[in-house]
């Protein structure tokens, strides 16, 4: 495969130097024309507000589980530390990183990176995200009120028949958010097939665009599935009939098979979105065109096809047959295969390249080291002799942290921070942006680190109270949450303020390439004035940006 | 135990060190490799440095070699996995079986000789040891660190583990599946022994009846004799020399009667052997999963029985 | 009724109406597969208990009324007949025609509903056979049996919701075609018969499923 011949490079054309007077932000103010917009751009800014509340919810939980762990007896009851593990990976999983960057970066950025003037399905995108809110306020309700205490897996038959929390109606709430999932990905796939601009071919889409694509591949086929196990769970807690209880002569096992045939491609929605961002992140501050274009693409439609095939890997030690472990740990090692196609590829961006660190391209950088990290660690559970061990341990906590936390959630904050501009007109303070990603970093890695000794001694999930000998990781563990609240309530306050105060952005102040720079900020109403014609590839990026008045 | 290394305490438990340390060499190498290439681009090529950028290079050729490579690497990794998986989950034929039964929220051991202890296990070293698993509940997972194993405990079936312990000592023994509300206060210990201070163990435990013998105790008691004695007029197949042995089934096909099989059976009567009828009662709900191991302990020791012929 | 049957506007997101149109089909065939991994979920689920346990799924299957659900087999399949012809009309000038093809297609898929009603009646307060509730315990293999009653309630419930959703939406386009909407752009028409087509043939693999095991034809 060669890069498909591109006609010569055409400068940037100039664009208005003042923002844009009449925008999506100023074009109707009131209450009412957020709550029934039909403009994606609004929808993904109700979805990253939504969203952002989830995760701080989530990350509350988080910090009372790492207080709890200070101490060796534990210092919450059991029950409820049962309760803040369960929603916090309810609240992480279904109502933060799956949606994050798909329903809420997406959204906003994704039509306007293929020259349309909105998605395909304006209504349902707006429904898409009265759903999730409303599925996260039932998710909400059923963990605080409720008590739920089943972990994010919900195994069987501790949820048919052995606990007491709300359990039916966290399993509404989640069922009703694969709705949520399934629209946007709808609307995705077929924006992406039908409202590409004029000139805009498959090889001339932006990174981001197939990852997005890739993603919504996985939430049309995958979340059905859940759909109808999660379905099939409530109906037998309710009637009392066994189809995974084995006392009433169901298969619980069953039941994890089709939970992780929904879970482990879940787990690909919830990287690949954040690979798309790295690769807009990385050629653009390192001004160079990625590297391997191609090899990034097609890895990534690799990744969501393979990611079908190992979800066995979630149950090396559960009870199935020697000969399937054979097999999924055999697909788990090829399914590391793309992203180590593209770690490699980001990283040769770099070479002979004009790197500046901004903020985004620090969290960039950040995701690619994480990724790693956790991708390996990913091949050490991979490991069938090694995950016999480790399996359930805080290895594996640190293992899908690493990947979910230091990756997705790196690349969210660098998407947000690099579309920030776009989105509100407005520059943030690049000097406090800086100093909250190396602050992430640095106490991401003091947080989930220990995790990983914690895990080869043996230390299980899931426990509210632990041996003393381990202790001193535990509370160096800890000590990093602290630091990682810190760093991520940081954003909040100086994005805050640069939506009041901060200086006005240009169209396009990092000098980047892709149509979305090439329409004011904040953008128009229906995005372009005029349909933009497209004659060129992606990141043709030179080494000094065309002078921006930004 | 080190603050980095767990305890050593069984033959598994040097092969998984082995292929940790593999593990972690390898990961190293791949993390030097990216991190170092990214900090080395990251300061030639910044903004204001001066160093003269080469043209465009050629992506293929790296493309096809670093895929390779990492496919290689991979395929090496899966094979020395699943030997050590295959070793860890294939118990030696002269394991000694010791029946663990998990609860909200205990373990309950069974030794052969009936002596039965709770939330201890006491073993004897430099003797292979297969742990038959079953649970009453929900699903728990038998968790030893200083052995490296680990297996799920479902309800409705047995699932097995198997270790031969080295060194002699006291190591901790966890729940590793959520079970319920105090699912992280399902531990206890394991203690190994050297052989003869094992069997000293096992004697000083009171007169205790083997678990075959009060299994045969509980035979009668269910009124399995009434059908599965010679006398019986009920055509029912005898019971001596069936573990172990592959069983015709009715409809063909045949089975290997192990635990598993013969719990089936009893409780649900899940196959019927060729040539008999379908007669024989479930006993699920009436007998206890402790029981339904007592049950089994005594088939099983028939098996030597003078005249099992089948 | 004459000013409505100009061609309607294309969405600002759209260059044309064919091109809304194009769009919409490739979004009804992203919705069906979604809709066939839901089933297809169930599905595996039966597939494997049938498996397991074939004396106790042919045992459950022998009490369902297979002559209601044959009946509601050719009712559907009729339906779908009447759709299909919708389909052709609509973008044309029959406007009368259409409504009344849609017409007929919602009441046939009325009467499924009530046939399936009074199957759900007979069920329930003449042969007991509702998992959990009321399920008669003393019936052969009757665990087993009882997934085959859940299996049965879950996939035709789910089926029950889909064709009602689908009678809905079906007057609604009636009520909208005979203002004469569809006279110049039928394609929604269309998009409705590829979802009604998709619920009729869920029906058809249901009835080998629910009917036809342990029974001799
Ligand atoms: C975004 C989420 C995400 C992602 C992307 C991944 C990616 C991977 N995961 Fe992870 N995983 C989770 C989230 C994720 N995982 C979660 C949430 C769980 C636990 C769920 C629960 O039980 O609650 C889990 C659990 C989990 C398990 C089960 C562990 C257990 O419970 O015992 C396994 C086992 O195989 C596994 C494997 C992998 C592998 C092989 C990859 C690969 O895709 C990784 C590929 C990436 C790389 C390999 C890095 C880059 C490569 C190179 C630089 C190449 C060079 C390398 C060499 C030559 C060695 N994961
Ligand atoms: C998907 C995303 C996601 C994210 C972003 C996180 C983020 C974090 N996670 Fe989570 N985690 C999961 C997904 C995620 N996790 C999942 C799926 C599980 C498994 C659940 C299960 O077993 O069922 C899990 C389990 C899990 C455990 C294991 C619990 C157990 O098994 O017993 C731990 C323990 O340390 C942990 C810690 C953390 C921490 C410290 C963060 C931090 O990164 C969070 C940082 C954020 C904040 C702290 C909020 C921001 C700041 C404020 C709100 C200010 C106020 C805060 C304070 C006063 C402290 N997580
Ligand atoms: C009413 C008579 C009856 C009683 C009581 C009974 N069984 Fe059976 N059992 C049978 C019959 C008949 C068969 C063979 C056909 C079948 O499986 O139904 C059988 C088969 C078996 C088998 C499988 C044997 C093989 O050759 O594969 C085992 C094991 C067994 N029974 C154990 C027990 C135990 C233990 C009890 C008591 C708890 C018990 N049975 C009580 C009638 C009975
Ligand atoms: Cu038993 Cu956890
Ligand atoms: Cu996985």
């Amino acid at each position: 495969m060669t890069v498909p011949a591109l006609p010569e490079l055409t400068p940037v054309p100039e664009l208005a130097p003042v923002t844009a007077v009449e925008n999506y932000l100023t074009d109707d103010m009131s209450l009412r024309s957020w709550l029934f917009t039909l403009d994606h751009k609004r929808i993904g800014i109700l979805f990253i507000i939504t969203l952002t509340l989830f995760f701080f919810i989530g990350g509350a939980a988080a910090a009372l589980i790492r207080i709890d762990l200070i101490d060796p007896a534990g210092l919450a009851p059991p029950a409820l530390y049962n309760r803040m593990f369960t929603a916090h990976g309810i609240l992480m999983v279904w109502f933060f990183l799956l949606p994050i960057i798909p329903a809420g970066l997406g959204n906003f950025v994704l039509p306007l990176m293929i020259g349309a003037h909105d998605v395909a399905f304006p209504r349902l995108n707006l429904m898409s995200w009265y759903i999730l809110a409303i599925s996260g306020g039932l998710a909400f309700a059923a963990i605080f009120i409720g008590g739920l205490d089943t972990g994010w897996t919900f195994y069987e038959p501790f949820t048919a028949d052995f606990t007491n929390g709300h359990v039916i109606m966290a399993l509404a709430a989640v069922f009703l958010s694969g709705f949520s999932s399934i629209s946007t990905g709808l609307n995705f796939i077929v924006t992406t097939h039908r409202l590409r601009a004029p000139g805009m071919t498959w090889y001339r889409l932006p990174v981001f665009v197939w990852t997005i694509y890739a993603t919504s591949v996985i939430f049309v086929l995958a979340t059905p599935v859940l759909a109808a196990t999660l379905l099939m769970s409530a109906v037998q807690r309710f009637l009392h009939v066994g189809v995974f209880d084995p006392a009433l002569g169901g298969d619980p096992i069953l039941f994890q098979h089709l939970f992780w045939f929904y879970s482990h491609p879940a787990v690909y929605i919830m990287i690949l979105p954040g690979m798309g961002v790295v690769s807009e992140l990385i050629p653009c501050f390192a001004r160079k065109p990625l590297f391997g274009y191609e090899f990034v693409v097609w890895s990534s439609i690799g990744l969501a096809i393979i990611g079908f095939l190992v979800w066995g890997h979630h149950m090396f030690v559960a009870g199935i047959s020697v000969y399937s472990a054979l097999v999924f740990s055999m697909m788990s090692f090829f399914v590391a295969v793309p992203s180590a196609i593209k770690v490699f590829n980001w990283t040769a961006t770099l070479h002979d390249g004009w790197i500046s660190f901004d903020a985004p391209m620090l969290y960039a950088l950040g995701f690619v080291i994480l990724f790693t990290i956790g991708g390996l660690t990913g091949l050490f559970v991979a490991t069938l002799g090694f995950d016999e061990y480790v399996h359930d341990t805080y290895f594996v906590i640190a293992h899908f942290h690493y990947i979910m936390v230091g990756g997705m959630v790196s690349a969210f904050f660098g998407g947000l921070h690099y579309w920030w501009p776009k989105m509100t007109g407005r520059l943030y303070n690049e000097w406090w942006a800086r100093i909250a990603a190396l602050l992430i970093f640095f106490g991401f890695n003091l947080t989930f680190f220990p995790q990983f000794i914690l895990g080869y001694l043996g230390m299980p999930r899931r426990l509210y109270a632990y041996p003393p000998e381990w202790q001193f990781w535990n509370v160096l563990s800890s000590a990093g949450a602290a630091v990682l609240a810190v760093a991520y309530a940081l954003p909040l306050f100086y994005l805050g303020w640069s939506l009041f105060r901060g200086e006005r952005a240009g169209p396009n102040p990092w000098g980047a390439t892709g149509l979305e720079w090439q329409t004011p900020s904040p953008p128009p109403k229906h995005n372009f004035e005029t349909t933009p014609i497209v004659t060129r590839g992606p990141y043709q990026y030179t080494p000094e940006p065309i002078p921006q008045n930004a | 135990m080190t603050r980095f290394l767990p305890y050593t305490a069984s033959t598994l438990s040097h092969e998984v060190n082995w292929l940790y340390l593999g593990l972690l060499i390898i990961a190293f190498c791949v993390l030097l490799l990216v991190v170092g290439m990214m900090a080395t681009f990251c300061v030639r090529y910044r903004r204001a440095s001066a160093t003269v950028r080469g043209g465009p290079v050629k992506s293929f050729r790296f493309e096809i070699a670093w895929t390779s490579a990492t496919f290689l690497g991979f395929i090496g990794l899966f094979f020395w996995g699943a030997f050590v998986y295959l070793d860890a989950r294939t118990p030696p034929r002269d394991a000694v079986p010791i029946y663990v039964l998990g609860k909200q929220w205990m373990w309950k051991v069974e030794h052969p000789g009936g002596q039965s202890e709770i939330n201890t296990l006491h073993v004897p070293i430099g003797r292979p040891i297969r742990l038959v698993l079953a649970s009453q509940d929900v699903i728990h997972d038998f968790f030893v660190p200083a052995f490296r194993v680990k297996y799920d405990v479902v309800p409705g079936r047995y699932e097995d583990l198997w270790f031969e312990a080295i060194t002699v000592g006291r190591y901790p023994f966890f729940c590793s599946q959520l079970c319920g509300t105090f699912h992280a206060d399902m531990r206890g210990w394991v203690v190994t022994m050297e052989p003869a201070d094992f069997a000293k163990w096992l004697a000083a435990q009171g007169p205790s009846e083997s678990l075959a013998l009060q299994g045969k105790a509980l035979f009668h008691q269910y009124g399995c004799s009434g059908c599965h004695e010679p006398r019986s007029t009920i055509h029912a197949p005898l019971l001596a020399g069936l573990y172990g042995r592959p069983v015709a089934l009715q409809g063909g096909g045949f089975i290997i009667a192990d635990e598993a099989y013969i719990r089936d059976q009893i409780l649900m009567n899940k196959h019927i052997p060729a040539g008999y009828p379908p007669k024989m009662p479930h006993f699920a709900g009436h007998i206890s999963e402790e029981d339904v191991l007592k049950l089994i302990a005594y088939i099983k020791s028939l098996a030597s029985a003078p005249g099992s012929a089948r | 009724m004459a000013e409505t049957s100009s061609a309607p506007e294309p969405e600002i997101q759209y260059a044309s109406l064919a091109h809304q149109g194009e769009t919409a089909e490739i979004g009804i065939w992203a919705f069906l597969s979604t809709e066939i991994l839901f089933f297809g979920g169930m599905f595996l689920v039966y597939a494997l208990y049938r498996q397991a346990f074939p004396i106790g799924f042919a045992e459950g299957s022998k009490d369902t009324k297979f002559i209601i659900g044959t009946v509601n087999l050719f009712i559907l399949l009729t339906s779908s007949f009447t759709m299909a012809w919708a389909v052709e009309l609509a973008g044309t000038e029959a406007r009368r025609a259409l409504t009344v093809l849609l017409l007929v297609t919602a009441a046939l898929g009325l009467i499924f509903i009530g046939l399936k009603g009074f199957e759900y009646y007979e069920d329930v307060w003449i042969d007991h056979d509702f998992p959990g509730i009321i399920f008669p315990m003393s019936k052969p293999d009757a665990r087993a049996n009882e997934l085959f009653w859940l299996l049965y309630w879950m996939l035709t419930g789910l089926h029950a919701v889909h064709l009602s959703i689908g009678v809905g939406l079906v007057l609604t386009f009636a009520h909208r075609a005979w203002r004469g909407a569809y006279i110049r752009y039928g394609k929604p028409i269309e998009i409705l018969g590829y979802y009604w087509t998709f619920v009729d043939l869920m029906w058809v693999v249901l009835w080998t499923l629910i009917y036809l095991p342990g029974r001799n034809i």
